[in-house]
């Protein structure tokens, strides 16, 4: 167990920071902003998409089952970083610019 | 990381710079002005460290990604797949797309934890499993339990994500059965007992237990949130939002990886924070939320009171009140958004404002169904910003509106939330909007709202309800309002 701290010591302080950050960054949110916040974190814990390439990248090019697994991991994660931040760029679309033009809100009344 | 040259130096400074991205990023989306940036610049870090991976990793041995075929189609097939989906939802239908996106993120990481497993169990198969070939500086007890608890939490945040999608789009109802929460207990301890099994006692007999892991982990996703109820789903989706970014961390782990260590923590840590804040808005503990004893077992008790008489207000009536009135204020709820009234409502606004009516939205932090939803919703339709009041706000100034229009929402403005100990939401702070004068109510009938609980609200004297489709009503109220 020791032996564990001491070799990951890096990785222990990185977690320690981030979960600090990670709650001092969002504290101070208005309610407005929660969605489009969720929404951004969502993409952000996208990430996940560069696991999904080195699995597929290392795997050997005859070992079909890892290579399907990880071209899956691949397609998922990247419909999460990229549906993720796209949905979040919609929403807040709408909060800018309301002065500006208020009557040409496109993209709006689609139904 | 020197030792395999120039590349990995250079793949170390991108991965610090898309951290800084995502910290930035999450930073600036808490603030109206600059969300927008803060989402760009995230993504555009994301990008880098996308780019930086497959053409500069290093794996412990030195050597290069290959199978860029792979890779190449299937991020050209995530990409086509998710923008189309992103740009076509409608506004309404964002909280189950967010609940998707979730749902393939966790996918993601149970995918990589599984193939990492088959590999790690290969080479043990190659060179005897007496030795231990592992090469990696991570010890193998935590290489492992990264594996394992990839698979459990992605596999949970995957199943939990699909189940509160298709709950939020209707398709699949509320179900729950006696001794659920048992069962789930007992299959969380078991999928526990068996991590810390395999940890310890793996070997070339019994390592295919492993699969047991996913498994169990997508049948505890489905069952833990089948029973929660339609006003828990905000809670539930912020909660899995952050599972999935523990699951990227764990995948960070497993590759020594910074850039997937920060963006999952910063998300996860981020996330349960989030989660909490969502509990205290309706005064529930999240143990309570998980338990998931909200939607079926109350039903029945509050069913029984059917509640005495309420009477009808007709469309002019209710134009005439409002035309006449100093101050109206508006309190949108999911009703709203299903019938895409905010574009009405907002024109309705806007009439009255002309008039010297004073209109202002209430919007309690729950309303829709996911926090902040409503927010988005009425910018969508241009309502100023500063027109939408907090619920503290809103409660103070009820006192001196003449009528309240409550548009579809229906548990946020519950009194029994304050009068009545036995109902399943008291104690949950709601709009008061007894207070005012006058309340009009938009439904399209008398049946209880999203928790399933009935409402004396309706059958209070000053409210009058105001049957129809909440687009429909107020197309006509806006009608009415330009004869007068």
């Amino acid at each position: 167990m020791l032996n564990w701290i001491s070799e990951n010591q890096q990785i222990i302080y990185i977690v320690i920071l981030m979960i600090f950050l990670g709650i001092e960054v969002i504290g101070h949110v208005p309610s407005v902003l929660h969605t489009p916040l969720m929404s951004g974190a969502n993409a952000i814990h996208g990430v996940v998409i560069i696991g999904a390439i080195i699995v597929t990248g290392k795997a050997e090019s005859n070992n079909y089952v890892a290579l399907i697994l990880g071209f899956l991991a691949v397609i998922l994660g990247t419909l999460n970083v990229v549906g993720g931040f796209v949905v979040t760029n919609r929403m807040l679309e709408m909060f800018k610019g309301k002065k500006a033009s208020s009557n040409s809100s496109k993209g709006g009344e689609k139904k | 990381m020197g030792k395999f040259g120039g590349a990995s130096v250079i793949l170390a400074l991108v991965y610090i710079i898309s951290s800084v991205t995502f910290i930035v990023g999450l930073k600036m989306l808490s603030h109206p002005a600059k969300a927008r940036n803060g989402n760009l610049i995230a993504a555009a870090g994301m990008t880098l460290a996308i780019i930086g991976t497959i053409f500069l990793y290093k794996d412990e041995n030195g050597n290069a990604l290959h199978n860029y075929g792979w890779i190449f189609s299937g991020i050209m097939i995530g990409a086509i797949i998710g923008t189309l989906a992103a740009k076509k939802v409608q506004m309404t239908a964002m909280p189950e797309m967010v609940s998707m996106f979730n749902g393939m993120g966790g996918a993601c990481a149970a995918l990589i934890s599984i193939v990492e497993f088959n590999h790690f169990t290969e080479v043990f198969t190659k060179s005897g499993w007496s030795e231990v070939p592992w090469q990696l500086t991570v010890n193998m007890t935590g290489h492992l339990l990264t594996m394992y608890a990839g698979a459990l939490i992605g596999g949970v945040s995957f199943a939990g994500s699909m189940i509160a999608w298709g709950k939020l789009n209707g398709k699949i109802k509320d179900y729950s059965f006696k001794g659920q929460h048992i069962l789930n207990l007992a299959m969380f301890v078991l999928a526990l007992v068996l991590i810390i099994y395999l940890l310890f006692q793996l070997d070339p007999a019994n390592y295919r237990l492993f699969y047991l892991i996913p498994v169990l982990s997508l049948a505890y996703g489905v069952l833990f949130v089948l029973p929660i109820g339609g006003a828990d789903m905000p809670v539930v989706i912020s909660l899995l939002n952050s599972f999935t970014g523990v699951a990227a961390a764990c995948g960070g782990f497993l590759y020594n990886n910074k850039v997937m260590l920060t963006g999952g923590i910063l998300v996860g840590a981020a996330g349960t924070l989030l989660t909490i804040l969502m509990c205290k808005a309706m005064n529930r503990s999240l143990k309570n939320v998980l338990i998931g004893n909200f939607g079926g077992n109350h039903i029945t008790a509050s069913q029984n009171k059917t509640g005495g008489n309420y009477k009808e207000i007709s469309v002019s009536d209710a134009a005439v009140a409002m035309a006449y009135a100093r101050k109206v204020m508006i309190v949108p709820g999911y009703g709203l958004a299903v019938a895409q009234a905010q574009h009405a409502c907002h024109e309705l606004e806007k009439l009255l404002e002309e008039k010297s009516v004073e209109v202002k939205y209430a919007i309690h932090p729950v309303a829709g169904r996911m926090p902040g939803h409503m927010n988005v919703l009425l910018a969508e339709a241009d309502v100023n910003y500063e027109n939408l009041l907090e619920m503290d706000q809103a409660n103070d100034e009820f006192k001196t509106t003449d009528v309240v229009l409550i548009l579809g929402a229906n548990d946020v403005v519950n009194p029994a939330a304050k009068t009545d100990p036995s109902s399943p939401i008291y104690g949950m702070p709601v709009l008061e909007v007894e207070e005012s004068k006058m309340v009009i109510v938009n439904k399209r009938s008398m049946k209880p709202g999203y928790a399933g609980i009935e409402n004396e609200l309706f059958f209070h004297p000053k409210t009058s309800m105001l049957f129809g489709d909440a687009k429909t009503v107020l197309q006509q109220l806006i009608a009415e309002v330009k004869m007068l």
